[in-house]
């Protein structure tokens, strides 16, 4: 079973984040990164198909600029085989379809089982990669997985995903893409051995160029703004109980027109 | 920091993300409940083991994971950040019980106590402290008197950290005449028939770490439990201390780190007559006074650090270190607890814990006392 998790690396989800003051990008001083979440799930369901068959590899694969082989060496270190990192200036601040580009590209060249995406990333929040990616390469696509059974003979999978209010059972050809969500499973810790041993482990670096491929954007961002700051609450002070509560319901009604 | 002026690098990061990871997971929504329970669960071990924590700095072929002396400076400053000094000592206890071992034993000791130890099989402590001494481990009076293939051990321990549950104690006993040249290092089963926990200790702070009264009374001990020759574990007691000054040393500047990151918290929220704490220009003066006094002795560990792990002998600065640290992370804490006023005094407020487990940073491994002392023999 060889598994390509795709993986991006992301700022802590406790980081405030700060918005430049022209508008063109957030604050990147100082911010933490860390593994997307829903891409750790990824990582940690390859290394149990790894284990489960005794046989195959953990490939990542991140598009990202230098800080990101912490994040690949981060996986590394939980057990996968060896990286992928493509990092290339014009791909920086890439748009969904630019990187989904870029990892059919470099999938294509690897080979592969199954493709693993997160869902979602949690700081554009686009969850737009795993689909585009999984039509690029006319492969199928399950995304939301919460379990996945893989058959014995390696042909299909079984996999369960969330759909509202319940879950939905889909058995799927392999090759395919799956894009992980929370549930699937509950990611091992980064071993002090493994840590170690990840230091010793590949990284391949790889440019656009390195996989024929000049970015095609179809978005661009046009401005950032914080949401706007809470206007602070409004006390009513020094009346009966009765009263306040006739006062209250009524701002909800005509003022803050929630009620 | 950047470049050659950086203590920790990639696989640092990666680790403390990770130690961080499993402190925040498996320890601080449990720790309260620990700290008055007086301990921790027993299976605590094996997950620390398994994720090859209580390895660290051991050699491989038995069990361990080689890496720089700041992997275990990072996993001390995590598992301290827990907020459980006691936690992080009781985990830890092997830190100061094998370290003997590997000096002195052989191969086959090695195997026998110290691998199942680092895979959180066994707990490991030391026994040197004895109620009629600690510091001056010269005057052990435990005695052990050969019988054939065994020693016949009796006398007692206390302050054991870990001694409760222990399954093997470095035990320092005297074998031969009085003064240091008399003392052996034994391995005793703590399951031999003679060997008792004589009282579970109740202590200021670190209370989830389970500290010991050991009595041995006719304890017998195979000989082939001997680390070294008879009258060499004075050389291997002392041996690691270095290490242990530095761990002593990184729990207090991180202790202290935290009573200020509390202080912070509090001062920023709290209101007295009718603007924050933090708008009274006597905290933010004491706010400034505790920062600058942990920057200072961190950097001065991290520094030591770097040095021991280039291969220095720093006996002396260490030692420093140690007092220094301890003194400064009594006087954070009670800053802290000034700050936070009546709040500080309650237990459901970190810096109450803090303020007391900082008392014991310069008492163990060494009072600031012995450390002056040691300190004094260098430079006069």
């Amino acid at each position: 079973m060889k598994s390509l998790v795709c993986l991006k690396q992301v700022p802590d989800t406790e980081t405030q984040i700060k918005v430049k003051p022209d508008g063109t990008g957030i604050v990147t001083d100082g911010i933490k990164y860390v593994i997307n979440p829903y891409d750790e799930f990824s990582v940690e369901e390859a290394l149990r198909l790894k284990e489960k068959f005794k046989a195959g590899e953990v490939v990542i694969l991140t598009v990202g600029p230098d800080r990101c082989t912490e994040a690949i060496r981060t996986a590394l270190a939980m057990g996968a085989d060896r990286g992928i990192h493509v990092n290339d200036e014009s791909l920086n601040d890439a748009d969904p379809y630019s990187i989904a580009q870029v990892l059919a590209a470099a999938a294509s060249q690897e080979g592969y089982d199954l493709i693993f995406c997160g869902h979602r990333a949690i700081d554009d929040d686009f969850g737009e990669v795993g689909a585009m990616l999984a039509e690029l390469l006319q492969l199928p696509q399950v995304t939301l997985v919460t379990k996945l059974e893989i058959a014995d003979d390696t042909q299909s999978a079984v996999v369960e995903r969330d759909v509202e209010g319940g879950k939905e059972v889909i058995e799927v050809p392999l090759p395919c893409v799956l894009t992980s969500q929370k549930g699937l499973n509950e990611p091992r810790y980064a071993s002090l051995p493994g840590i170690m041993k990840a230091k010793k482990k590949k990284i391949d670096k790889k440019t656009a160029a390195d996989l024929g491929i000049t970015s095609e954007r179809k978005l661009a961002p046009t401005e950032y703004t914080m949401p706007p700051e809470r206007k602070a609450g409004k006390k009513y002070e020094d009346m009966e109980p009765a009263e306040a509560a006739k006062i209250v319901v009524e701002a909800l009604r005509s003022e803050a027109k929630v009620i | 920091m950047s470049g050659n002026l950086d203590y920790f690098g990639e696989s640092h990061r990666i680790f403390r993300q990770s130690v961080a990871r499993f402190v925040e997971r498996e320890i601080k929504p449990y720790v309260d409940e620990w700290e008055e329970a007086g301990e921790f669960p027993r299976d605590l071990y094996q997950k620390a083991a398994d994720v090859g924590f209580l390895g660290i700095g051991y050699p491989e072929n038995l069990g361990g994971t080689e890496a720089d002396l700041f992997h275990e400076v990072v996993l001390t400053e995590e598992l301290t950040r827990s907020g459980s000094g006691g936690l992080a000592a009781g985990l830890m206890s092997l830190g100061i019980a094998l370290p003997p071992i590997l000096a002195l034993g052989t191969e086959e000791q090695k195997e026998r106590f110290i691998r199942p130890v680092l895979r959180g099989e066994k707990i490991a402590s030391l026994g040197i402290t004895e109620p009629g001494g600690g510091s001056d481990v010269a005057s052990v009076r435990t005695r052990a008197v050969r019988d054939g293939d065994s020693y016949i051990v009796n006398g007692s321990k206390t302050m054991i950290t870990s001694g409760c549950r222990a399954d093997q104690v470095t035990l320092a006993v005297r074998t031969g005449e009085a003064g240091h040249r008399g003392i052996s290092l034994l391995v005793v089963d703590t399951n031999s028939p003679g060997f008792t926990v004589s009282k579970k200790l109740r202590k200021m702070g670190w209370w989830a770490s389970d500290t010991a009264e050991l009595a041995l009374q006719d304890v017998r001990v195979p000989v082939e439990n001997r680390l070294g020759q008879e009258g060499s574990a004075f050389y291997g007691i002392m041996r690691n201390f270095q290490k242990e000054r530095l761990y002593l040393t990184v729990m207090a500047n991180t202790t202290a780190q935290m009573a200020l990151e509390e202080s912070l918290k509090y001062a920023r929220l709290r209101e007295a007559f009718g603007k924050p704490l933090t708008g009274f220009q006597v905290t933010r003066h004491k706010l400034v006074d505790m920062a600058t006094m942990i920057e200072v002795s961190r950097e001065f560990a991290y520094r030591m650090a770097a040095k021991i792990q280039a291969g220095e002998n720093k006996v002396k600065e260490i030692s420093m270190a140690k007092i220094f640290s301890a003194d400064i992370c009594d006087r954070v804490c009670h800053m802290a607890v000034q700050i936070h006023g009546g709040y500080g005094y309650m237990r459901e407020y970190l810096v109450e814990r803090l303020y007391r487990d900082s008392r014991i940073l310069s008492i163990g491994g060494g009072t600031s006392e012995i450390m002056k002392e040691i300190i004094s023999k260098i430079i006069l």
